[in-house]
């Protein structure tokens, strides 16, 4: 897969996969976010905003009780949960939606899943006056109604998207679509570490301030570096934003946790890089869930940002080095995951992370204390506390102790 | 000289602009395109582009993603097509438009391959642009397969230099910013890019995208040297009765609309 330029590749992976139309955004995109990434004034203005209005440095949280109960490890927690809108997506919407506004942009869209990237595009554009377009499937629309409501309030048109599985994938074609049709005067913003070449990058970029402020705190903390990184993986973000400041440093060691769905052997699920091959999907070369034709496979799982059939270039890569290990978790066992952090330690996660935190249950064990795992708890659950009501009410399944 | 070359030629000598009806192979069913296959080559199409359905095409409109799930809904693979036009055997050049993902799973060499020696003339990938089709031209040269990109209004005169020196057989024009389906009008934009394309390359120019009437195709047959026609097609494909004596219908007058343009065309570049 040689390119003539190379642009844009993680090894194999990577690349630039769309249409024509669009190549001359990309190109412009490049030059711009190059331009502001050693930019002071850029960089100093998304600091500001990261400090005074999302609410960063989040806390590197020891948590007591969760290790004390898992044995073994001591556990930490990135709080990426406190964040003004309650996730890690406002890293990243911050940071594009100011480059949107230096471009000239009078408009952004987005794609959502779980909703809370969307809930970041549309705070971001609210914040700097930009008109907001979301796309969002309409199943997810229904298991994230109460982000739908959100994105409304803060004055983002929230498009419902009906073609194919009705999910992430759909709303990353249809945006796409838009892109395409309206590219003079609309900036796209990703949601993750997906997508054509700057995108991978820049998201990564953005999203890397949580890897640097582990890199700070655990220093302060337990004076050296964490023995394991662990995040969810859908598209990718979090777990790059944690894992890229760490990737020269081989004594610690990354675990990517995706959605394992109804159990990976069904075919239920989204775990992209445990069980997928290589292909072109949202102009990118990375792992993909496809049948043996290239057609992209539906994917499920309970929580809507893990449910998408790709993943980040650069974690393709990643797994290809071996520099980053990845797992996959169930749906049932994120869930038990949900009620563990909430009855340990008083945190509602989002279904995402729930699915870090449940896979501590196998690594915790089999490291001593003097191990330190630093998990992302890459948002909180206030939007999932409704669906999951209803799972549990529909399978009788009691939220009692874990 | 292949095929698809030798039929621009032959085009350029008779003052003519080719006529490339577009529709998707297995909608609703693989006989039906053997059939409109036929029927296509009789009402005067000088090329065919056959669709290979993918399950994420980005590049396309509502009605061109509904035909591609009708096909996926009967299973239609990359392999399926490229036997299908074995079988067919128009007398006209065919060209594949497939999404990568599709052919990247099939092989890039084995497609190329496999296309070539069951009759394909050419191939356009909407969402692999020229500078990451290293792989695809270097597999497409030796069996004699046209590489076929796009170029669109948005496109500098850099990318339209890139483009050109990796494309074979003709240039594909895109008419608008946006994606495939049928449109009232067409934008001005085109006879800009036209232009601007013509003035970089001697490649033939064939647009599409949105060219849904006779008498648009005839507006564009008047500035470039062929006209695709797609979702329009698609559309009568997906209505109830006899699709394939429809579609040799609209695709009469679509040629009679293009003929009536002749030498007043852009002729010979
Ligand atoms: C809280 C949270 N974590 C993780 C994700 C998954 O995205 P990524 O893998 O890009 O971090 C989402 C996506 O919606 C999310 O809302």
């Amino acid at each position: 897969m040689a390119s003539v330029t190379q642009k844009g590749r993680f090894g194999k992976y990577g690349g630039r996969y769309v249409p024509e139309t669009l190549i001359p955004a990309l190109d412009e995109l490049e030059q711009e976010y190059e331009r502001y990434r050693q930019d002071r004034l850029f960089q100093e203005e998304l600091a500001y905003y990261l400090q005074r209005y999302c609410g960063r440095p989040t806390p590197l949280y020891f948590a007591e009780r969760l290790t004390d109960m898992l044995g073994g490890a001591r556990i930490y927690l990135k709080r990426e949960d406190l964040l003004h809108t309650g996730a890690h997506k406002i890293n990243n919407t911050m940071g594009q939606v100011l480059l949107a506004q230096r471009m000239g942009k009078g408009r952004v869209i987005a794609e959502t899943g779980a909703g809370q990237h969307g809930v970041a595009t549309a705070t971001a554009a609210a914040m700097f006056g930009l008109a907001c377009d979301v796309y969002m499937g309409a199943e997810d629309m229904v298991r994230q109604e109460l982000n739908v409501f959100r994105m409304r309030l803060l004055g983002a048109r929230v498009i419902p998207v009906e073609s194919g599985s009705r999910t992430l994938k759909d709303a990353i074609n249809e945006a796409l679509r838009d892109w395409v049709t309206n590219v003079r005067t609309t900036f796209y913003v990703i949601g993750s570490v997906v997508g054509p070449h700057p995108y991978p990058s820049m998201v990564r970029d953005f999203q890397s301030v949580i890897g640097r402020e582990v890199r700070t705190q655990s220093t302060a903390e337990i004076e050296r570096l964490p023995d394991y990184l662990v995040a969810c993986v859908g598209g990718g973000s979090n777990a790059m934003g944690l894992f890229y400041p760490f990737k020269d440093d081989p004594e610690v060691k990354m675990v990517g946790v995706e959605a394992g769905g109804l159990g990976v052997s069904t075919g239920h699920h989204a775990a992209t890089l445990v069980a997928g091959t290589p292909g072109v999907l949202h102009g990118a070369f990375s792992y993909l869930l496809q049948d043996g034709a290239g057609q992209i496979s539906s994917t499920h799982s309970v929580s809507a940002g893990l449910d998408y059939p790709g993943v980040g270039p650069e974690h393709s890569y990643f797994k290809e080095t071996g520099r980053a290990k990845y797992v996959a978790v169930s749906d049932r066992d994120a869930l038990q995951g949900f009620r563990l952090l909430s009855q340990t330690e008083g945190i509602i996660p989002a279904l995402e992370p729930a699915h870090a935190i449940a896979y501590l249950r196998t690594l915790v064990p089999t490291l001593s204390r003097d191990h330190v795992v630093v998990v992302g708890l890459s948002g909180r659950g206030d939007k999932d506390v409704q669906h999951v009501s209803r799972i549990v009410q529909s399978s009788n399944e009691a939220l009692s102790s874990p | 000289m292949s095929r698809i070359a030798a039929t621009f030629d032959r085009l350029r000598g008779e003052h003519r602009q080719a006529l490339v009806p577009f529709v998707v192979a297995g909608d609703p069913d693989l006989a039906t395109t053997g059939q409109a296959v036929g029927a296509l080559a009789r009402a005067g199409a000088d090329m065919i582009e056959l669709g290979v359905p993918f399950s994420d095409p980005v590049a396309d409109g509502p009605i061109n993603q509904r035909a591609y799930q009708r096909a996926l809904a009967g299973g239609v693979t990359v392999r399926d097509v490229i036997e299908l036009v074995g079988q067919a055997r128009p007398a006209v050049p065919v060209v594949l438009l497939s999404y990568y993902n599709p052919i990247v799973q099939y092989g890039v060499g084995r497609f190329c391959a496999d296309a070539a020696r069951h009759g394909v003339d050419g191939v356009v990938i909407p969402d692999l642009p020229a500078d990451e089709a290293d792989e695809l031209v270097a597999a497409a040269r030796p069996v004699g397969l046209d590489t076929i990109f796009l170029l669109a209004p948005t496109s500098t005169d850099t990318r339209i230099r890139v483009v050109a020196g990796r494309s074979s057989g003709f240039i594909y024009g895109v008419s608008v910013t946006g994606v495939t389906g049928v449109r009232d009008r067409l934008p001005e934009e085109i006879r800009e890019l036209v232009g601007r394309i013509k003035k970089l390359t001697r490649l033939p120019v064939c647009v599409g995208f949105g060219v849904s009437t006779p008498d648009q195709a005839r507006r564009v047959a008047e500035i470039a040297d062929g006209v695709i026609v797609g979702s329009a097609l698609v559309a009568l494909l997906e209505q109830p009765g006899d699709k394939v004596a429809r579609l040799e219908q609209f695709v009469r007058e679509l040629r009679k609309a293009i003929d009536a343009v002749g030498a007043r065309g852009a002729g010979p570049s």
